[in-house]
């Protein structure tokens, strides 16, 4: 195993030209459990920690930029929480403190878990994913970027550099089902955001989270119409009936708490 | 391969394998043992370190991600021989059982406390929440931080 | 308040708290646990085990491992040079698979290498030719399907034989006409899934050769000396060439009562002559040890129309997994305890515990009497409710007292405040509704943020229940310890009473000062080779034991001391608690004065908070009061019923071994949840401290009971919020939901 340490982001893609069997690890809060449970033994590591490039975020006009770096705990500080209050709900579920501070937007993009739970927040602000490589730089649609579980459209060349999202005027909020009232994977995820329409996004209740929109003149059916949208299994975590129940139920009470 | 960084204030080099954590660097080869090794997957903070100031389970750090940098353990708290306030007060609320969590708790309170020296009961249990405890039920644990932090 | 024999002293007496001895080493980092022994030349094991629930081994090939970078040694059941099988009370579970595999994750072969990363790359490259077999998975088929032991290994030990396969122990208590009617009567069935101890320090150990044949382990455990008395004949060598010292314990709760790596450390540390640790990873610990019996209990209860219980009728039938392990004493206490801490003149209990391939289970916190208490609270809230009778004044009215008898026969003559702690804890005053909004942490779901306070309905439930303290059944059950005085004043204290974390170390220390009058005393190192055995630390029965122990070596040494005149004096005392008796194999009535030696109640109130559309709860508050004999340390006594009573919280809540197959499907704490910081209430505890007159100093053990209550109290909160019947736990959303 090689652990590859780029100083710029201009050797990190080089690197993951040279090297692109190379995976990754920026927090280590999915790929040193990977490693230290021993299910993944890859051939090279790419320390993206190093890479200043990937860090922080900033705004400009109705857009926030969010470096893949950015940690959950940034994510939940009083100014970027102002501007995404429901990426910074979702990040305050995510683990312990410990998690929160070392897990990253960009980690939770790559790992594309159907439970990660940035993606449901990044959904319903219309997140865009910049990918880059030597060959240059593209924009993703986060809905067309998670392509099954734990499958995304990175090329093998590729790093993600971050995500774009919409920070315009609106009312959003996330919740997050767990057998316990801290550090849980999710059972089921729902984020949810009203502006000229409803945006629902919800997560763990298909292969992918999804994003399921409406009319602001459909909100009756709406909690239907999400729990409709997925495709829940049982599993260790939950069953599928109780998810789509449990859609159901988070739909609704988010409409009321962004409508009200 | 060989990896530098300074651990509580002194520096260190050890030979690593790549895929080591940095939990295991610090318990096995730099003489740290205090950093606990109860799930290796960050779901239970006995691993607790500060790493540059921030509060980390060096069980999901890969050991060469901390090269050049500062890590701080639970043996790095006490100064000059004497404990550190949180130890103290773990000791005197009888926050410890078995005490496998306690290094992790001391770090992770030693570090709510350096940014909140006044902590709500809310605040606590959020603080604390990626640390647990399998003897205690939490009460005493809660009863040295306020402890503490008065 | 009972008066003791003892008077107050000096700091660090009898019912002084007394601040840890090993509290600074734990807070600073430097108490050594297991898990962080180190020695030159030291190499690391790794072990290699099934993925089958059930498997003929055909052959096993290691000539692929053998050679691998770094490896030292390669073993199987081959290179075990005496008894190819070991066991706590029989002798049922190979030290490695030999012909079959019974059970996900049973050790199969050994490698010892230089890293970790070397032994587990060698241990993937042993083949092992398994030809899968059916797995019984099903506890209610088990008795019709093949033997998994065709040898028997549990028949003719005095137990009551039973000629269907797969039975470890079937117990059968009649007690007065079990055909009496009530006027009343309510039933039920109630099941509880398989709940992991979940210490946090894995199972770990450094095991040491000395150069002349034995070895020497230093290992996490419950019973340093029989753990010697399982590993030497299976080495081959004399118990004196075995010698267990105890390492920091990260937690035990039952699960390190059995043997973990100490055989496998010994035997790689033998074949190559090296020191050889042995550290489990967290999914390695939830295969590597037993769990918690699941269970199924019917239940029936006919009672007068003014409430008094007329007969209880109770079937018990819990699964053992693939070894005896505990099992036979875990049959036993479920039927002891199943009608719960009430006086009834009838009763027909039958508890059967069997053999299949799911996960194997031994001893946990409560055993026996955790899964009856669940079935019997329940009861008793649905008679109460029957006869529409206040549920507190049921329970008072049927109350066990001295004097009682047991359905196993066995009359009361100890302390046992049942009606006690019933009335004190239902005194106990509630924590009002809190206002909304609040932050969602203080909501059913917590930090998910899943409600506002829509859904949310409050409920408060009560529940009572008992164990026994110590062993039991005739077993001789003793504790030694081993006092010098030195010519300067000091004293040493050796016993072998492991220190798990609930304070014992303390006791020793407690004990020995009072008796000595000094402060001048030092613990020496548990080990098993300067002090005979002190049992071991579980049912409750360290504290009284190792009490006795060392009250009685300190007033010998001290008269030995007045009959030699001063200078050096080493003396060793054994104690042993009054005799206890076995069952009657036939009618499970007591054949002596008593089954068990003694008891201990606890009652327990629990307000929770349910969100009866997502089915999330959370507990508000817990008020306690327990019946805990003399507090040697009010402190630690506190800790254990906090802690107790969170252990009891999870299996309400969310604790449970998931299998499918009889493979674990959740290995991990990712998907094995234990309560968080925001899952644990306030606990208020009340000490009754009412002597037991047959102990040192009255003295009771205190770590059971709150963890035998407190699942079926805080399911009888959610039941009151719900009006759901929640007949099993871990309660699961979908049934509070009612999907």
């Amino acid at each position: 195993m090689d652990v590859l340490t780029p100083r710029s982001l201009e050797e990190a893609l080089r690197l993951k030209a040279e090297r692109p069997e190379a995976v990754p690890i920026q927090g280590g809060t999915d790929v040193m459990v990977e490693l230290n449970f021993d299910r993944a033994r890859p051939v090279a590591l790419l320390n993206l920690n190093e890479v200043a490039e990937l860090r922080g975020w900033s705004r400009q006009d109705d857009r926030v930029w969010l470096g893949g770096a950015l940690s959950y705990a940034e994510a939940m500080e009083p100014t970027l929480a102002a501007a995404l209050p429901a990426l910074a709900e979702a990040s305050r579920t995510v683990g312990g403190p410990q998690i929160r501070n070392r897990g990253t937007i960009g980690g939770n993009l790559g790992t594309s878990s159907p439970a990660g739970d940035a993606l449901p927040p990044l959904l319903v602000c219309g997140a865009e994913v910049k990918l880059a490589s030597v060959r240059g730089e593209r924009t993703v649609a986060l809905s067309d970027f998670l392509v099954g579980p734990k499958r995304n459209v990175l090329a093998e060349d590729e790093l993600i550099l971050g995500v774009s999202v919409d920070a315009g005027v609106s009312r959003q909020t996330f919740m997050k089902v767990g057998p316990r009232n801290a550090m849980v994977i999710a059972v089921v995820s729902l984020a949810l955001r009203v502006d000229g329409e409803l945006r629902a996004a919800f997560g763990s209740a298909g292969p992918v989270p999804m994003l399921v929109r409406s009319d602001l003149d459909q909100i009756g059916s709406f909690p239907q119409r999400v729990a409709e949208a997925a495709s829940p299994i049982d599993d260790v975590r939950g069953t599928a009936s109780y998810r789509r129940h449990a859609l159901r139920i988070l739909t609704k009470r988010a409409l009321d708490r962004c409508l009200w | 391969m060989r990896i530098e960084l300074h651990v509580n204030g002194e520096a260190c080099e050890a030979d690593v394998w790549e895929g080591e954590s940095l939990l295991f660097a610090l318990r096995e080869r730099l003489g740290f043992p205090g950093s606990k090794n109860a799930c290796e997957q960050g779901e239970c903070g006995s691993c607790s370190v500060l790493l540059d100031g921030r509060l980390v389970c060096s069980c999901l750090v890969l050991a060469a991600q901390a090269e050049g940098h500062e890590v701080v353990t639970v043996e790095g708290l006490a100064e000059d021989g004497r404990l550190h306030r949180v130890q103290e007060a773990f000791v005197a609320a009888g926050a410890v059982q078995c005490g496998f969590c306690t290094p992790g708790l001391v770090v992770a309170t030693a570090d709510l406390l350096e940014h909140n020296s006044d902590p709500t009961d809310d605040e606590i249990r959020e603080a604390l929440s990626g640390n647990l405890c399998r003897c205690t039920g939490y009460a005493k644990i809660f009863d040295a931080v306020r402890l503490a932090g008065a | 308040m009972s008066e003791t024999a003892v008077p107050q002293l000096e700091l660090g007496r009898i019912g002084e708290i007394v601040p840890r001895v090993d509290g600074i080493p734990k807070v600073t980092g430097e108490f050594a646990y297991s898990s962080d022994l180190q020695a030159a030349g030291m190499l690391w094991g790794h072990t290699l085990r099934s993925p089958h629930a059930h498997a003929r081994i055909a052959g096993i090939d290691v000539s692929g491992a053998v050679g691998m970078p770094g490896v030292h040694a390669v073993l199987t059941h081959e290179d075990v040079p005496g008894a190819k099988r070991y066991g706590l009370e029989f002798q049922d579970q190979p030290v490695l698979a030999y012909d079959r595999v019974r059970y996900f994750g049973e050790p199969v072969a050994l490698v010892a290498a230089e890293h970790p990363e070397q032994a587990r790359r060698a241990t993937e490259r042993i083949r092992v030719q398994y030809e899968p077999l059916e797995p019984i998975v099903d506890p209610e088929r088990a008795t019709e399907q093949d033997p998994l032991h065709p040898d028997r290994p549990t028949m003719g030990h005095g137990y009551r034989d039973d000629p269907r396969p797969n039975v470890v122990r079937s117990l059968v208590i009649r007690h007065g006409d079990p055909d009496a009617e009530g006027e009343v009567s309510v039933s039920g069935v109630y099941d509880l899934g398989i709940q992991d101890q979940a210490f946090l320090g894995p199972e770990s150990g450094l095991a040491v050769p000395d150069g002349e044949g034995g070895v020497d382990v230093y290992v996490a455990t419950q019973w340093l000396h029989v753990d010697r008395d399982q590993v030497a004949p299976c080495l081959n060598l004399r118990s004196e060439q075995v010698r267990i010292h105890l390492a920091g314990v990260g937690g035990a709760f039952g699960g390190r009562e059995d043997l973990s790596m100490q055989l496998h450390g010994a035997l790689l540390a033998l074949h190559t002559n090296r020191p050889v640790k042995i550290v489990y990873s967290r999914e390695e610990s939830f295969v590597g040890h037993i769990h918690r019996h699941p269970a199924r209990i019917w239940a029936e209860h006919r009672a007068t129309r003014d409430g008094k219980l007329v007969n209880v009728r109770v079937r018990i039938l819990l699964d053992g997994g693939a070894y005896a392990s505990s099992s036979s004493a875990v049959t036993s206490n479920a039927a002891s305890f199943a009608c719960g801490p009430y006086a009834v003149d009838n009763a027909l209990i039958e508890s059967t515990c069997v053999y299949t391939n799911n996960p194997p289970c031994g001893a946990m916190r409560g055993f026996g009497a955790v899964q009856a208490c669940f079935a019997h609270e329940a009861q008793m809230d649905k008679l109460a409710e029957a006869l529409d009778i206040d549920p507190v004044e049921l329970r008072l009215l049927n109350a066990l007292a001295p004097g009682s008898t047991l359905p196993t026969g066995q009359q009361i003559t100890g302390s046992l405040p049942v009606a006690e702690v019933i009335r004190r804890a239902a005194e106990l005053p509630l924590p009002e509704p809190e206002k909304l909004p609040r932050d969602p942490l203080r909501l059913p779901g917590g930090s998910g943020n899943t409600t506002r306070g829509e859904g949310v309905k409050r409920g408060v439930g009560f529940a009572v229940g008992f164990k026994n303290i110590g062993y039991s059944e005739g077993f001789d059950d003793y504790t030694a310890a081993r006092v010098r005085l030195h010519a300067d004043g000091s004293a040493d204290v050796h016993c072998a009473a492991a220190e798990v974390g609930q304070g014992v170390a303390n006791v020793i220390l407690q004990v020995a000062r009072t008796e000595l009058g000094s402060d001048d005393v030092t613990l020496a190192p548990h080990t098993t080779s300067t002090v005979e055995s002190a049992g071991s630390a579980s049912a409750s029965r360290m504290t009284w034991m190792a009490s006795g122990a060392v009250r009685d070596a300190c007033r010998a040494a001290l008269e030995e001391r007045e009959r030699t005149g001063g200078g050096e004096v080493d003396v060793e005392r054994v104690y042993r608690h009054p005799r206890t008796t076995p069952l009657d194999p036939e009618t499970g009535q007591v054949t002596g004065e008593r089954v068990h030696v003694a008891y201990a109640c606890a009652a327990m109130r629990v307000v929770a908070e349910v969100d009866v559309e997502l089915g999330l709860t959370r507990v508000v508050w817990i008020g306690t009061a327990q019946d805990v004999g003399k507090a040697v340390n009010p402190q630690a006594v506190t800790g254990q019923i906090e802690g107790g009573t969170a252990q009891g919280l999870g299996l309400a809540l969310m604790e449970e071994i998931q299998t499918r197959d009889g493979l674990i499907t959740n290995a991990s704490f990712t998907d094995y949840l234990i309560p968080t910081t925001l899952d644990m209430p306030p606990v208020v505890s009340e000490l009754i401290e009412e002597a037991e007159p047959d102990a040192p100093y009255g003295i009771k053990g205190v770590g059971e009971p709150p963890t035998v209550v407190s699942t079926a109290a805080i399911v009888a909160a959610l039941r009151a919020a719900t009006g759901r019947e929640l007949t099993r736990v871990p309660v699961k959303p979908d049934d509070i939901v009612g999907l």
